[in-house]
């Protein structure tokens, strides 16, 4: 069975990200930019599932710029068999980032698709499961545990009430949370190695895939902020303080 | 001429607050009719529940057995075909409910999503949080497609009892189900605590309190004020206490009237889940803390004294 797994590059997760004086985006200029952190962990359950033998083939793809091969190198030096580069200058919305996906599975037939359940840049949380929707298959979103069955698969599901358990019928889409596992560490004899590994490239345009990307995003602006309060030098103060706002 | 369509988030039977918050969105929208859906095995409670909020049309229910969990994979299809009768707008919370079955109705309806709505700046436009609320985005979608978006509960106060209770209309889907996704089964944390997301009080720990076992502090003080229980994502990491308790980009966005955060440092990831509360108190023995940033009320000390001493007091 084939693994894809989506392989996003955002910016990294300590960067504190500021919005451009003229508000028309956010600095992206000269930041840190890393694996989605949800992504790296699809990877490395992916990885997991191959060296248990559910899994025979790791795919990783990456929408991005010409650029992002650094990136999925990374994603090949963590153990991925092969990459697809879908490249794009410009970001794309989850629709569109979706049938792109339908393309790669048209092509690669995987049993599962592993991505992030959202990427820290646009937060969106959606691309799996209009990937799911599009692919008419089952989703399992924010998973925090995956027993591969035969031509099943047994998620346990981060919701808010609590951990929620659904069986879905292979292929499907998967979206991890965070506590599925603890990616790796990349060794530096892999990364020696990824430099053999093949990544294939495909130019967006050529996929042949409808635009998804019906949102205009018009102006950023930074977040309204809290003023900082005040310190208060013990317990009596704080809890008079609360009285005094009637809090308490 | 603007139509809304809530879907209605449940569980156990009941009408989840959330639903009510989105009534409270969709007003300004501005619409014509708010109407809410209730997909559900046995929708008769819930659905009465969802017609005394004030604002609502309407309340449309579907029983089906297939209903009986919310599956994203059964729902969507339903929402779908309901949101096909001339609905303009399609909402739900932005709650794991409504996060995981929204994108899949988008694509069905081959439009996009507007994920965490946090204010609404006309029919089409909207604002939302990018970067871990780090920047917050106006986004205008096609005024000629099906509005598909999540609200950002912590942003809106849920809509009150109306006097007048909207009517409700049971509804027949020709839908076919997919039968490929199968529920198996929910562990719940089961807590007398007021729940997270709704709690007017939330008392919350992080990594400093070093153990599951030392949480009891943490535990005691929320009951003695009548506060729910969170965690930053350090503490749930490390195993003090279940997922469900996490507040932040990732986990719980929260806005109660008084949050308390100890033993949190105040990552930007954890940050955002709170800024909305309405007073923000720290107790943290590192000053230099970002929490204190952000606090209106801050205390430096050793938590382990500190925290008894405030359960003593209050």
């Amino acid at each position: 069975m084939k693994i894809l797994v989506a392989y996003k590059r955002v910016v990294d997760y300590n960067v504190r990200v500021q919005v451009k004086p003229d508000n028309s985006g956010v600095v992206t200029e000269g930041v840190k930019l890393s694996a989605n952190p949800f992504d790296d962990i699809a990877l490395e359950e992916a990885l997991r599932l191959r060296e248990k033998g559910v899994a025979t083939d790791v795919i990783i793809a990456t929408i991005g710029p010409a650029d992002a091969q650094a990136h999925i190198r990374n994603g090949l030096a963590m153990g991925a068999n092969r990459a697809i580069h879908v490249v794009s200058s410009d970001a794309v919305q989850p629709l569109t980032a979706a049938r792109v996906f339908l393309k790669l599975i048209e092509k690669e037939q995987p049993g599962i698709v592993l991505m992030g359940k959202q990427a820290i840049d646009d937060d969106c949380n959606q691309t799996g499961q209009m990937l799911a929707a599009l692919w008419d298959r089952p989703q399992a979103t924010f998973a925090s545990k995956v027993e591969v069955d035969g031509n099943a698969a047994r998620v346990t599901r981060e919701v808010d009430a609590g951990l929620e358990t659904i069986e879905v019928d292979l292929p499907a889409v998967v979206t991890t949370d965070l506590r599925l596992n603890e990616p790796r560490f990349i060794k530096l004899p892999d990364i020696m190695k990824a430099k053999s590994k093949p990544i294939e490239t495909l130019q967006l345009a050529d996929l042949g895939v409808a635009s998804g990307d019906h949102l205009k995003t018009t102006r950023y602006a930074p977040p309204a902020k809290r003023s900082k309060g005040v310190m208060v030098k013990d317990v009596p103060e704080l809890v008079a303080a609360l009285k005094t706002r009637g809090l308490l | 001429m603007s139509k809304v369509l809530i879907v209605a988030e449940h569980l156990d039977g009941k009408l989840n607050a959330s639903t009510a918050r989105c009534v409270t969105c969709a007003e300004d929208i501005k619409a014509d009719a708010v109407d809410v859906l209730v997909l559900a095995a046995e929708p008769a409670a819930i659905g009465a529940a969802a017609a005394k909020i004030a604002g609502v049309t309407k309340v449309l229910t579907v029983a089906r057995a297939e209903n009986a969990h919310a599956l994203a994979a059964i729902y969507a299809p339903q929402i779908a075909a309901v949101a096909k009768n001339g609905y303009t707008h399609v909402l739900a919370p932005s709650t794991t409910f409504g996060k995981d079955v929204m994108p899949r109705v988008a694509a069905l309806l081959g439009v996009a999503q507007v994920s965490d709505v946090m204010a609404v700046e006309g029919a089409h436009a909207f604002k939302r949080p990018i970067y871990a609320g780090n920047a917050i985005v106006t986004v205008e979608a096609p005024a000629d497609q099906t509005l598909v978006a999540t609200v950002r509960t912590a942003s809106y106060a849920a809509a009150a009892e109306g006097a007048h209770a909207a009517p409700v209309e049971a509804l027949a889907l020709d839908v076919a189900l997919p039968r490929h996704t199968r529920f198996v089964g929910l562990a719940q944390g089961k807590s007398d605590r007021p729940d997270l997301q709704g709690a007017s009080r939330v008392v919350s720990g992080g990594r400093a309190l070093g153990s599951a076992d030392n949480f009891r502090i943490i535990y005691a003080l929320a009951d003695k004020i009548g506060a729910a229980v969170g965690a930053s994502r350090a503490a749930v990491d490390a195993g003090y206490v279940p997922s469900d308790l996490q507040v932040g980009q990732t986990g719980k966005i929260i806005a109660p009237e008084l949050y308390i955060a100890i033993g949190i440092s105040g990552a930007i990831q954890h940050l955002t889940g709170i800024k909305d509360a309405g007073t923000i108190v720290a107790i943290n023995k590192d000053a230099e803390a970002p929490i204190f940033e952000i606090a209106d009320f801050g205390l430096v000390g050793d938590l382990f004294k500190l925290v008894p001493e405030l359960e003593e007091a209050v």
